[in-house]
Parts: C-alpha cells; structure tokens; sequence
C-alpha cells in the first residue's frame, strides 16, 4: 500500500496536520509566529548535518532546531536587543550558514527547491514511521502539558501563582516546536512550515468560541490544506509545499465569510 | 510542617528589589485558617508587590517565604485578556483545575453571574469579569485566597455584598485569606489583622489597634482612623446580635 509515492505522501501530511492543528493554535495564542519561522530557518543547517554525517535528517533538524532555541532564550537574558531582532539575527544567519555550508558539500547533490518548499517524492517509508510516532509523541507530551501552558498563555501570574510551574510548561512547549518542525520538513519544505502552523488556526479562530473547539477546526483545516494540496500537486506537477499552504489559504480566506460576531462588536 | 498547623503562608522580613529600588522591605505576616489579613496603604506602597511574594510568583526575594498549601485561589488586581484566545466564562473557570458543572455553577451563581456563562470573556464588563474572577477563584475550594482588590469596578451594591461574600467563604471553607482593599468602610468589618505598608510595614494589628496608631494617622489622616474605629464598633455591635455566625 505505501508502495505508492502519493500515497505515502498522504499518510505522512496526514500525520503532520494532526499534530500542527493544536501546535498552531499556541503559536497564535502566544504570538509565535515569528519563533517558529527562526527554527524552521535553522532547519536548514540540521539537514546539512544530517547530509554530512549521513544521518536521519528529522533527527538532526531536531537537535539543531533546539539548539537555537536554547541559545534564543540565552541572548534574551544576556543582551538589550529586543525579541523581534533576536529572531530575524538567528533565523537569517543560520539559514545563510546552511547555504553556505551547502555550497562547501560539492560532492553531495542537493534538491536546495525540495528542501525550501517540500518534495512529497521524498517521503520514504522511514519517514512515515518518523511523522506518525513523533507526531503522537508530540501530541502526547502536549496533552499532559495543556492545563499549565494554555493557563499561563491567557496568564502567567495566575498559572504561577496557583502552582501549575508555567516555566517548565514553556521550555517543553519550544521542544516540542522544534519537534514539529523536524517531522514535517520535507513535507512542506523549511520556508512553508510555519505557514502550516499559523494559516490553519488562524481559519480556526473565525470559526470557534472556544479553545477546543478551535483546535478541532485546526486540525481539519490542515487535513483539508494536506489533502487539496497533495492532489493539486500531483495533478499540476507543483511543490507540495506551496500548494498545501495554497489550499489553506483558501480555506481561510472562506473562513473571513463566518466570523465570529463577537469579535466585530469589540471596535 | 509548620509548628503552627493552622498558618497557610508566612512572610519572615520579605522584600523586592528591582533595579535597585525596593518596591517593598521588611514585611512579616502571616495568613492562618479561616482568618482574614487586610493589606492597606497608599498607591505605590507595596500592596500587590507583597501579595505576589506571599504568592511565590517572584522567586529572588529578600527573607524568606514558606507556603504551606497549594490550593490557592489568586484574583489578580490586573489582567488582560486578548482576543486572539476565544475563551467563554467556562473554559475560564476551569483554567487552573478541572471542575464538574456543579461546581461551576454553583460559584457563578455566588458571584451573582451564572448568566454570563456561555459568554465570550472579552465581551464582559469590568464589573462582571471582576465577579467572574471572584467566582473562578473561590470554585476550586481554595486553602488560601488572594484578593488584590477584587471588587473593583463592581457597583456599590454589589461591592457590600462580595465583601459579605467573602466574609462567608472564610468562615465556611475556613481558609485564609490575603485581601488587599483601599476602601476601608467595607472591608474592616470582617478583618481580623490589619497591615498598613507603607513600602515598608508601618503598623498591624487589629484593626482597632491600628486605627489608633499614630503613623496610621499621619499616613490616612484623622477621618480614616474614625472610619476604622466605627467599623471596628460595628464589629461589636453585630457579634451581640448575630453571635452565631460570628467567632469569638
């Protein structure tokens, strides 16, 4: 059955849309967006790692992709720079070390566009084992972190001062970013991934009054995206990655049409 | 274990320093069960700064605190909720525990808005998110209750009867309670300890002794020491009349 290309390409964005539904819908709450573009960025270097060292490349990403959070988090206490200028500092420099270090790797053959935007040729059947147990991995360790990450993301004084520990919850969480970054790189490519995190709980928000309930449209817009996306891919010979990140575009731009009204009559 | 099996949270010489400024220094109390420790003082005196000591929320903090319970209940005195968290008075209720219907309705209802349950948090008034703070707080059946001016924004009826409230829960759950309040007319009734910081703590005690005390006065000046000794003889006036529900 996984004999075929689209087939496993199917299962895997299947897999990856489960688990970018929830994550998403932290990225928006705790305004993320901009971290998980940085660790997508970096990306790039665990793939020339794992190119390198012959290695897995999800693994790698993984492993450099925490790396550059750790080290985020380091500046923050250490330097006056703000946030915003930390993020764009990591993100561009490292994506433009991993090109430059790909420049140096003549004698590997690099698909630099799969790598960019996602090649749904090159999920293996390694790579499916790696989305589908990760990926539970992922949604597992954030089920049991929920109550004190979502707590302290609406406030953190309460969430500290009614002892959930908000601290432990945020370090977990920006592992687990970087998880999800690791096991849908080459679905959707490194540039696209925090499109697939953002746009799908960004429809869900026009569409929920309540926390679950916008984690439950997140998931299904992303299956939709995955799903129009692969096929519009394979039919039109496109990257999957933009086409995916299309069709979520799509369906948010539906969702605009079913807003909320609460949230019109706030201004 | 503490020695004393009825204290809750105690603040031995506890301060802030941030930036090289104290916020607040030197403050001991202590909160026990089912007794009620009212924090006053001007703006700026280190109110809300203890309160988040005796809370744990700042960690490098001169002296010490011990905390001898986690079943707290905190009603912040700011918070901000922003609309990018669709959150209805449920979900919110359950934000720090999970908690069955009853449970949650029964404490809205307290709180006087079990009607707004369904509603989305960002479309509440500052008096009715100020009683669901208030509801939220006190549904997890807390040991120790932190109120940092918890009927703010509330009308003035309504005010009497949170205060009245309040005073119940203590009783009946017999926990402690931090409240911090400016309006000295309502809440002194129901105090039974007093501190008046002043980013220090100028006096405590009874609310009688402290309405006595000189500093006292010169901090709130004359008329504020009548407003507490009134109250405190009102305190004795309904103890002979309704020696019931009161202790002592």
């Amino acid at each position: 059955m996984f004999d075929d290309f689209f087939i496993r390409a199917l299962v895997a964005g299947i897999g990856v849309a489960f688990v970018t539904g929830p994550l998403g819908c932290f990225v928006i709450w705790r305004r993320l967006s901009y971290f998980g573009d940085t660790l997508a960025h970096s990306a790039l270097l665990g793939v020339t790692l794992a190119f390198t060292m012959e290695f897995n490349i999800a693994i790698s990403v993984f492993i450099i992709s925490s790396m550059i959070a750790l080290i985020l988090i380091q500046l923050q206490k250490k330097t006056n720079l703000p946030g915003d200028a930390l993020l764009g500092l990591l993100a561009h420099s490292s994506l433009a070390v991993g090109l430059v270090v790909i420049g140096f790797l003549t004698f590997i053959r690099f698909d630099i566009m799969g790598l960019l935007f996602g090649d749904i040729l090159a999920v293996s059947v390694d790579d499916l084992l790696i989305i589908w147990i990760g990926g539970a991995l992922i949604l597992l360790v954030l089920k049991l972190i929920w109550k004190p990450l979502f707590a302290s993301t609406v406030n953190y004084e309460l969430a500290e001062a009614e002892g959930l520990n908000p601290d432990r919850a945020k370090a977990i969480f920006t592992i687990l970013m970087a998880a999800i970054i690791a096991i849908s790189i080459k679905m959707v490519g490194l540039l696209l991934i925090t499109g697939m995190l953002i746009i799908p709980a960004a429809m869900a928000r026009n569409l929920s009054s309540s926390p679950q309930s916008m984690v439950i449209y997140s998931i299904i817009g992303g299956l939709l995206s995955v799903i129009i996306g692969l096929f519009t891919s394979l039919e039109f010979n496109t990257s999957s990655g933009p086409s995916i990140i299309t069709a979520a575009l799509l369906l948010f731009i539906l969702s605009l049409f079913k807003i909320k009204q609460s949230i019109k009559l706030k201004n | 274990m503490s020695i004393d099996q009825n204290i809750l949270v105690k603040l031995n010489d506890a301060g802030l320093q941030l930036n090289n400024k104290w916020l607040v220094k030197g403050v001991s109390l202590q909160v026990e069960k089912g007794k009620i420790v009212t924090l006053i003082g001007p703006n700026g005196s280190g109110k809300s700064t203890t309160a988040k000591i005796a809370l744990g929320i700042y960690k490098k903090i001169d002296g010490s605190v011990e905390k001898y319970t986690n079943k707290v209940g905190y009603v912040p005195q700011k918070i901000s909720i922003d609309w990018t968290l669709p959150l209805r008075v449920n979900d919110f209720m359950m934000l720090t525990e999970s908690l069955n219907k009853d449970t949650i309705d029964e404490a809205l209802s307290l709180t006087g808005v079990i009607h707004l349950k369904d509603k989305n948090l960002g479309d509440l008034s500052g008096g009715e998110f100020q009683r669901v703070l208030l509801a939220r707080a006190i549904s997890k059946k807390p040991d120790l209750l932190v109120l940092d001016e918890p009927v703010q924004g509330v009308d003035f009826t309504g005010e009497i009867a949170l205060y009245e409230l309040i005073k119940k829960i203590s009783d009946e759950l017999s926990c402690g309670i931090l409240l911090i309040s400016h309006d000295l007319h309502t809440v002194m009734s129901a105090t039974d300890h007093v501190v008046c910081l002043n980013g220090h703590v100028c006096c405590s005690g009874s609310p009688m002794d402290v309405a006595k005390n000189n500093e006292y006065k010169a901090l709130f000046g004359e008329q504020a020491s009548q407003i507490l000794s009134r109250y405190e003889h009102k305190h004795d006036h309904i103890h002979t009349d309704e020696g019931e529900i009161k202790k002592n």
